[in-house]
C-alpha cells in the first residue's frame, strides 16, 4: 500500500481488512491464554466435585482398603514426608555447591563446559529413565551385595540394609538426582542476579574468595536460590513415574517406621531411625493405585488428588511470597 | 581462578596476586574443591544413566544375558509385534513407537498452538496487570504433578468430551482408554512449557524493532506476527522441540488415560500403548530382576533415552547457532 492509495476508498478497504485482522488476531490469542485458566479451573472443579464426600478427618488417619469407604491417605502423606525431607537434604547441598561452583570458581576449561552441556541435557531426560537409575544403582547395587547385607551401626540402634531395596532412601536419591539440575539451574540464575560490584567490594576489603561467597554473594541470592529450591521439591512431590520403577508399594498402610504422629517424631528416636530404610508409599503412587483399582476408587483417588494439590499450592504460595518479598526489598 | 570478566579496574586489583583473594590458602583450595566435587554428581549421573541402560540392553557387565545379546536389533526394528511376555516373544518396538507418536503428536496439535499464542499474547498484548494475574495461573498448570493430568483425561476428557462429540454425533466408537485423551491431557501439560519459554524469548526482542515497525505503519498483528515472531523463530523452534521431546518422555498421564494395547495403527480413538507406558507396565509388580520382561524395559528406555536427548541436543544447536543477536 503506497501512501497516496491510502486516501482512496480501496486503500480505507486495505487498512481496514488490516485491522481486522489485527482484531481477530488478538482475539483468538486471548482465547489461548484464557482457555489455559479455562482448563485449570475445570480441572479443579471436577476434582473437587468428584472428592466431596471423601474428604473427612478419617481420610487423613487411614492407609489404604480395599474398601473405598474405609481408604486414606495417611500412608501416602508420611510416605511423602520421608521421601521430601530426605530428597531436600540430599539435593539442596550438592545442587547449590554444583552452582557455586560453576558461576563462581569455574574458568573456561573443557569441564566446565562438559559440565554445562551436560547439565541442559539432564534437564531434558525423562524421569521414567531416572527410574531405571536408581533401580540398579540404589535398589539393587547392581546387585554387589547379593540378597542383602545389613549394616548395624551406633550398637544397632541404625540398621542399614544393603542394598537398598524398595526402601525411602532408594527412593529419595533417585529423586535428589532428578531435580539436580533444576536446583542447580535456578541457583545460578540466582548466583549471576547479584551484581558483580558487590563481589568486587568484597575482594577489596580484603576477603577471600569464599568470604566473598558465604557473607556477601549466598545471602544476596538466597530469596533466589530458595523459590528456586521449593519450585524443584514441589515437582519431586508430584513425580510418580521414578518412584513406581524404584518399587514405591502401591496399597499399603504401613508408614515408614510406624511414624504416625508428629509426636512420635519427637519422641521415639529409633523409629525415626529406621524410617528411611523402611517401605513407603507416597501421595501420588497412592493416587495412581487408586486409579488403576476402578471406578469405585474414583472419589478416593479424586481426594487424594486434592489432598496432593493442596499441598503443592502451599509449597507454590510460599515460594511466590518469598519472591515477591525480596523484589519489594532489595533494589540494586 | 579469578573472576574471568571483570571491568578492567579491578581485573588489574584482583591480578596483583593470588593471595590477595586468598585462593591459594589450604581451606579455601578445599573448599573449591568441594564444590567442583558437587558440579561432577551431574556428570556421573549421566554416565550412570548410560551404563545402566547399556548394561541391561546392550552388554551386561555382570556376565548376565543383555536383552540385544538375546534378541537381535534386526528384530527390534523391524518386527511389528511387542509381545515380551508371551511364550513366543517377540521384540518389534513399533506399536511402543506408534503409540508414543500418536501421543505426542497429538498433544503438539494442541500445546504447540494454544502455548505460541498465549506466549504471543502475555508478551505483545497484555497489559502489565493482566500479565502478573495470567503467569501464576500458567505456572500452576505447569505445577500439576501428571498423574492428576492422567486422571483428568480418564475421568473427564474420555466420558465428557470425547464420548459426546465422537461416539453420540459422529457414530464412532471411544473406548475407555483411548490415545485421544492422553494426547489431549500431555498437550495441556505442555501449554504452559511452550507458553514460558516461547515468551522468554519474545520478550528478549528488542523494543526498537516494534517501534521501528510500528512507525513504518504497521498494525499490532504486523508487528507480531511479522517483526517479533521471525526475530524469535529459533528460540520458538527449540521451545516447541523441548516440549515435543517432554511430551514424549510423559509417562504417568499416557499410562493412566490410553491403556495398554499395543498396535500399529493411526485412530485416535482406540487404546495404544506407548514406549513409557510400556516400561510402567514392565516394572509393575515385577520382582524378577532377571526376566526378559524387565531386560526389554531397558531397551525400550534406552531408545527413548536416545530419542529425547537427539532432540534436545538438535534444539542446543538451533539455539546456538541460529540466534540472532542483538546490541
Amino acid at each position: 500500500m503506497t501512501s497516496t492509495a491510502s486516501f482512496t476508498s480501496s486503500g480505507d478497504a486495505v487498512m481496514r481488512r488490516r485491522l481486522l485482522l489485527s482484531t481477530v488476531f488478538r482475539t483468538v490469542c486471548r482465547i489461548a491464554v484464557y482457555s489455559a485458566i479455562f482448563v485449570l479451573v475445570t480441572l479443579l472443579g471436577v476434582v473437587l466435585w468428584l472428592a466431596i464426600g471423601r474428604l473427612t478427618p478419617a481420610f487423613f488417619s487411614r492407609g489404604h482398603s480395599a474398601f473405598p469407604d474405609r481408604a486414606g491417605i495417611q500412608a501416602g502423606i508420611w510416605g511423602t514426608f520421608w521421601l521430601i525431607s530426605l530428597t531436600t537434604i540430599f539435593s539442596l547441598p550438592v545442587g547449590i555447591g554444583a552452582a557455586v561452583y560453576l558461576e563462581e570458581y569455574a574458568s573456561d576449561t573443557w569441564l566446565t563446559r562438559l559440565i554445562k552441556v551436560n547439565l541442559s541435557n539432564l534437564a531434558g531426560v525423562p524421569s521414567i529413565v531416572y527410574g531405571m537409575l536408581g533401580l540398579t544403582v540404589f535398589v539393587r547395587m547392581f546387585g554387589l551385595f547379593g540378597h542383602g547385607i545389613k549394616l548395624n551401626l551406633l550398637n544397632g540402634f541404625l540398621v542399614v540394609p544393603l542394598p537398598f531395596g524398595k526402601s525411602v532412601i532408594a527412593g529419595a536419591l533417585t529423586m535428589s538426582l532428578l531435580i539436580l539440575p533444576v536446583v542447580i539451574i535456578a541457583t545460578q540464575e540466582a548466583l549471576r542476579a547479584v551484581p558483580r560490584s558487590i563481589r568486587i567490594a568484597s575482594f577489596a576489603l580484603g576477603a577471600t574468595r569464599w568470604q566473598t561467597i558465604r557473607n556477601q554473594v549466598l545471602p544476596a541470592a538466597l530469596p533466589g536460590i530458595a523459590t528456586g529450591a521449593i519450585l524443584a521439591i514441589s515437582r519431586a512431590i508430584g513425580e510418580t513415574a521414578p518412584l513406581i520403577m524404584v518399587g514405591a508399594i502401591t496399597y499399603t498402610r504401613i508408614c515408614p517406621g510406624g511414624v504416625e504422629s508428629v509426636g512420635t517424631l519427637l519422641t521415639d528416636p529409633q523409629r525415626v531411625l529406621s524410617a528411611p530404610f523402611d517401605m513407603y508409599t507416597a501421595m501420588p503412587i497412592a493416587i495412581y493405585g487408586w486409579i488403576r483399582v476402578g471406578p469405585e476408587f474414583t472419589s478416593v483417588a479424586a481426594a487424594g488428588i486434592v489432598v496432593l494439590l493442596f499441598v503443592l499450592t502451599c509449597f507454590n504460595g510460599f515460594a511466590v511470597y518469598i519472591r515477591q518479598r525480596a523484589r519489594n526489598k532489595l533494589k540494586w | 581462578m579469578d573472576i574471568p570478566s571483570n571491568p578492567p579496574v579491578a581485573a588489574a586489583f584482583l591480578r596483583k596476586g593470588r593471595s590477595q583473594t586468598g585462593s591459594d590458602k589450604p581451606h579455601e583450595k578445599a573448599i573449591g574443591f568441594s564444590l567442583l566435587m558437587c558440579a561432577l554428581v551431574s556428570v556421573v549421573t549421566t554416565v550412570g544413566i548410560i551404563f545402566v541402560l547399556v548394561n541391561d540392553s546392550i552388554f551386561n557387565f555382570a556376565g548376565e544375558k543383555a536383552f540385544f545379546q538375546q534378541v537381535t536389533l534386526k528384530q527390534f526394528l523391524f518386527d511389528t509385534k511387542w509381545l515380551p511376555d508371551n511364550p513366543h516373544p517377540r521384540f518389534g518396538i513399533w506399536p511402543l513407537i506408534n503409540g508414543t507418536i500418536m501421543v505426542s503428536g497429538i498433544a503438539c496439535l494442541i500445546g504447540v498452538p494454544l502455548g505460541l499464542c498465549s506466549a504471543v499474547y502475555l508478551s505483545e498484548y497484555a497489559a502489565p496487570k493482566e500479565r502478573s494475574l495470567l503467569k501464576p495461573v500458567l505456572e500452576l498448570l505447569a505445577g500439576v504433578p501428571t498423574v492428576v493430568y492422567g486422571y483428568f483425561g480418564l475421568v473427564f476428557v474420555t466420558p465428557y468430551v470425547l464420548k459426546p462429540v465422537f461416539e453420540i454425533i459422529l457414530g464412532f466408537e471411544v473406548g475407555t482408554f483411548n490415545v485421544a485423551s492422553g494426547g489431549i491431557v500431555v498437550g495441556i501439560m505442555i501449554t504452559p512449557m511452550v507458553a514460558s519459554m516461547s515468551e522468554d524469548v519474545l520478550r528478549a526482542v528488542p523494543r526498537s524493532l516494534r517501534d521501528a515497525s510500528y512507525a513504518l505503519g504497521g498494525t499490532q498483528f504486523d508487528v507480531s506476527m511479522r517483526v517479533v515472531v521471525p526475530a524469535a523463530l529459533s528460540g520458538i523452534l527449540a521451545s516447541v522441540l523441548l516440549a515435543f521431546a517432554r511430551a514424549i518422555g510423559e509417562t504417568m498421564a499416557v499410562t493412566i488415560a490410553c491403556g495398554n494395547f499395543r498396535q500399529i495403527g493411526g485412530n485416535p480413538l482406540e487404546s495404544m500403548q506407548t514406549m513409557t507406558g510400556f516400561i510402567v507396565d514392565a516394572s509393575f509388580g515385577e520382582d524378577d530382576a532377571q526376566g526378559i520382561v524387565v531386560k526389554s524395559a531397558f531397551a525400550v528406555a534406552l531408545s527413548l533415552f536416545l530419542i529425547t536427548l537427539t532432540i534436545n541436543v538438535i534444539s542446543q544447536i538451533i539455539l546456538r547457532r541460529y540466534r540472532e543477536v542483538y546490541e
